[in-house]
């Protein structure tokens, strides 16, 4: 695994919830991690299959997002729908027969818990989608479709995300 | 073979090849699907500004960067190959209403009317690629999640609270869509 840090650390993994603050002891962040590229590889694979189905289901279109947002068509319900489903019978069978990572590891089931963002900041990123046409995952898919101009957009939402963790603590929670 | 491959996929293709990335990244890996999150390791990586919030070790987290540069890199490959060259096929009824807004029927993902670099510094392409783009890192940070964590990741495991941000997103975008967007387009 890439993994390989002090027992000192705070097991991101576990957190899980992007909602809690981490406070890492400055030393703490000064040890080397090193990014274990080979381990790694696999992930650029799998979201290269997520970047496919992305491109070929026209779910990182503009006018995919503006047709469902007016109820003018069943596609992206469809594909969204199916996709939960898929994802519920998944966890269901890994649950059920209580199967291990690859490593052996016991698979970690991230429980997120209810904050008042879910619902401010739900609203927020939706009129966001709405308007640019994408969530973040399409935001790198068009990019690499070669639409340049996306990164713009993902600059945009790089300093949003900064601002939101500048002003974590003065937002309702 | 190649038309066979650059033909849009149908929603019961795609959507359950989407939903196996959940358990995919669980057994691989012990990884939560989750796209927004890779925003947040860019920012501790390039601007951490002591803020606690980005003050952790992104680098134990470098799979999820590997994940999104993935997402670009099989955006670049079915450009390269197997792109759709056909307009997408969107409901007439949509067609006619970005019409009158000067709008074309395209095979572009995006509108080139208003995506570009041209139009970059004219107040609709602000509005609609930075301010949009800032709403989206801004809104999926303070939900917690996007699409992928929560709508397909946080669902998948039963999560109430990822129903109530996917409902959120969907309220949020319904409202834009129907009601503000008209107003902007006009202009």
């Amino acid at each position: 695994m890439e993994q390989q840090h002090s027992p000192s650390y705070m097991p991101f993994q576990q957190v899980g919830s992007a909602d809690i603050k981490m406070k890492i002891p400055e030393e703490a962040q000064e040890t080397q991690t090193q990014i274990n590229v080979p381990a790694n590889l696999k992930y650029l694979v799998v979201g290269m299959l997520f970047g496919i189905v992305l491109v070929k289901s026209e779910v990182i279109s503009w006018f995919r997002i503006q047709e469902m947002f007016r109820l003018q068509s069943f596609h992206m319900f469809g594909v969204i729908g199916s996709a939960v489903i898929t994802g519920i019978i998944s966890i269901l069978i890994l649950k059920r027969f209580k199967l291990n990572t690859l490593n052996g590891e016991v698979i970690a089931y991230p429980e997120k818990k209810f904050s008042k963002g879910q619902v401010i900041g739900g609203l927020i990123f939706g009129a966001g989608w709405a308007i640019t046409g994408a969530c973040p995952g399409p935001l790198y898919a068009q990019l690499g479709t070669g639409f340049l101009v996306t990164s713009v957009t993902i600059l945009s939402a790089l300093a949003g995300t900064w601002v939101y963790g500048k002003f974590q603590d003065e937002l309702p929670h | 073979m190649i038309a066979f491959l650059q033909q849009p996929w149908p929603w019961y293709i795609a959507g359950p090849i989407i939903g196996l990335m959940v358990p995919v990244l669980l057994f691989i890996g012990n990884k939560s699907l989750g796209v927004s999150s890779s925003l947040r390791h860019v920012c501790a990586m390039c601007v951490p500004a002591k803020i606690p919030f980005f003050s952790y070790d992104w680098k134990k987290e470098a799979w999820n960067l590997f994940f999104v540069a993935g997402i670009a890199a099989g955006g670049l490959l079915v450009a390269l190959f197997f792109m759709n060259p056909a307009p997408v096929a969107i409901n007439p009824a949509l067609t006619s209403e970005l019409a009158h807004y000067g709008i074309a029927p395209q095979v572009s993902l995006l509108p080139t009317e208003i995506f570009s670099w041209q139009s970059l510094l004219s107040w609709k392409g602000l509005f609609f690629m930075v301010f949009g783009g800032f709403l989206v890192g801004f809104g999926t940070r303070y939900a917690g999640g996007c699409t992928s964590g929560h709508s397909i990741m946080g669902m998948s495991n039963l999560q109430w609270p990822s129903l109530i941000a996917t409902i959120s997103f969907m309220a949020g975008g319904f409202f834009v869509s129907n009601i503000i967007l008209p107003v902007i387009l006009k202009f």
